[in-house]
């Protein structure tokens, strides 16, 4: 099976992120970039169908050349290549544009399955594994907890508000992954040194046959009209527990009309 | 005027509070078109649309519409957009509704915005990113704007709509057939209101212990007639079912009023209820960074504060 999974390098959550006041796209220097966690998630997916099924694990990332750090881990973790898509054109690329970009780039490498997570941390707007199978006309098996391969079909598990649904389809799909659906492995030592000396072809917009005005900030279908820093919450009361907290904060659901 | 496409969510047949929301932002807009997907639609329906100023109800209520994953709804929408041409459409920002709409900004060739809080003239969309440290307003640029808004983004007013109902039907192509849903398995919990729609939400998290000890969760939230939302810790470990996990890789809720029992307050959890209107924590540790962000902290045991809290509402009642 050949199976391709996206991965997306995203600022460190854990450090201040920010806009770039120029262009208003994602300020990538002011944090540490980091793979997006859920993408760790559908590496660890591919990883396993391959090892149940065999055939091969290509990482797909698209962004700047910062972005190979991201690539290097998912090799260490065990993908057998990479694919980087790379280009100016590409900065600033909405979710419209990163899904064509995307949608290309998958349709030069060619696939069985492609495997990504539901969401970046970054923008979280959760809409590339739909984007995706709209562009390929595959089926969309997104937010799926758990995945089966039997030959040609596959069935998911789709998180929902009630529960879940059971859902099937045959390959070639996109699929989308929560965090409920493994623990990714750390990258070994061996896998680490290994990762050296796999292959990164990187792939420009005409290598991909991606189209340069379909692409980048300028082409871009939705636009930041400005943006500034949310204005911090005021403080609030904090008290220590004397016996009657849950008391206090009775009356302060009383002051506040909840109770 | 021009029509604003509104996509009903709706459960078991009744139409849910997000969208008398976007009935009633959409009125600022142009004139709303409620669009009814899936079986259900019924009199109580219809009445319940006008209520809330539906002009017109596009009714596609063929059963397939729903028997598959995400892209009948979009090939739907996609089909209004075309014979319709509206001036914008709106869809709840829950998992699936964003993915409908990434769908159907493919199909129209449309900008779209995601998780939007509050929407203007010209469909320009407020949204809170990176965990709530930023306010940014966006627009779409090319195409019929489509804005997925959370739910909670504004109070629903009742003012009378003509309702007038259409019939639609739709030929789905085998691309909108290929990921079949074969069984829906329900894992409810209780009565409790929706999660994302909720007035309240009574969370826990790592310091709650374990699945048994969720029920003082639970009992809080009864009383205060809310949802019961949990941590990642508190899901990882199996205490709670996933769907009710509030954060980054969760559900993001902005409810009136949020109470945070035995959570830290990460970024990870902050990123899904920052937003919310009133928050009051309950931690053991005072050095938690929950505590950043509560109206009204209490640094004490939960398992004494939260009976205790839970005895002096019924009381209040």
């Amino acid at each position: 099976m050949n199976i391709v999974v996206c991965v997306k390098q995203v600022p460190d959550t854990a450090t201040e992120r920010k806009l770039r006041s120029d262009d208003k796209t994602l300020d990538r220097d002011a944090a540490d970039g980091v793979v997006n966690e859920l993408d760790e998630y559908a590496v660890e997916e591919a990883l396993k169908l391959k090892e149940a099924h065999g055939g091969e694990v290509t990482v797909l990332t698209m962004g700047p050349g910062k972005a190979t750090e991201t690539i290097r881990k998912a090799l260490a973790m065990g993908a057998d290549k990479a694919v980087h898509l790379s280009d100016d054109a590409l900065h600033g690329s909405d979710a419209l544009s990163t899904s064509y970009a995307m949608a290309q780039a998958l349709k030069k490498i060619g696939f069985d399955l492609v495997v990504l997570g539901s969401e970046s941390t970054d923008a979280r707007t959760g809409v590339l594994a739909a984007m995706l199978a709209e562009r390929l006309g595959v089926p969309q098996l997104s937010l799926a907890k758990k995945v089966e391969v039997n030959g040609s079909a596959i069935a998911i598990e789709r998180l929902t508000d009630y529960g879940y649904d059971k859902v099937e389809a045959s390959l070639p799909a996109v699929v989308s992954v929560v965090e409920k659906i493994n623990e990714p492995r750390y990258p070994s030592f061996k896998g680490i040194m290994a990762a050296k000396k796999k292959p990164v072809e990187t792939l420009g917009i005409a290598d991909a046959e991606i189209s340069a005005d379909q692409v980048g900030l300028a082409n871009a279908w939705s636009e930041v009209v400005d943006f500034a820093a949310a204005p911090p919450r005021a403080a609030g009361t904090i008290v220590k527990d004397e016996g009657d907290g849950g008391a206090k904060i009775a009356e302060f659901l009383a002051s506040k009309k909840f109770v | 005027m021009s029509e604003v496409l509104v996509l009903v969510e709706h459960v078991d047949g009744d139409v849910k509070k997000v969208t008398l929301e976007l009935l009633t932002l959409a009125r600022s807009l142009g004139a709303p078109a409620a669009v009814w997907a899936g079986p259900g639609y019924s009199d109580a329906a219809k009445a319940k649309l006008a209520e809330y100023g539906a002009e017109k109800i596009y009714v596609a209520d063929a059963e397939e519409i729903t028997g598959y994953v995400v892209a009948p709804k979009a090939e739907l929408l996609a089909k209004l957009v075309a014979d319709k041409a509206p001036a914008g459409v709106l869809v709840a920002a829950t998992a699936e509704g964003k993915e409908i709409a990434g769908r159907l900004a493919v199909k129209t060739d449309s900008g779209v915005i995601t998780d939007a809080v509050g929407l203007g003239e010209g469909f320009v969309a407020d949204q809170s990113i990176f965990g709530g440290g930023v306010n940014v307003r966006s627009r779409v640029a090319k195409g019929t704007p489509i804005v997925a808004v959370r739910p909670n983004s504004a109070a629903p007013v009742a003012t009378a709509g003509a309702a007038a109902e259409e019939k639609v039907e739709v030929a789905l192509s085998d691309a909108a057939r290929a990921a079949r849903i074969v069984e829906r398995v329900k894992q409810e919990k209780g009565a409790r209101p929706e999660l994302t729609e909720a007035a309240v939400v009574v969370s826990g998290g790592r310091g709650v212990g374990s699945a048994e000890s969720f029920a003082l969760i639970e009992k809080l939230a009864d009383s205060l007639d809310a949802a019961v939302g949990a941590s990642r810790a508190a899901t990882d470990a199996g205490w709670y079912p996933h769907q009710f996990q509030v954060g980054q890789t969760g559900k993001t809720v902005a409810p009136q009023l949020y109470i945070a029992a035995g959570i830290s307050g990460a970024i990870q959890h902050r990123a899904g209820m920052q937003t919310s209107k009133t928050i009051v924590v309950i931690n053991k540790d005072a050095e938690a960074p929950i505590f950043e962000i509560a109206d009204y902290g209490v640094v004490g045991d939960l398992f004494q504060v939260v009976p205790q809290l839970t005895e002096e509402i019924e009381k209040r009642k």
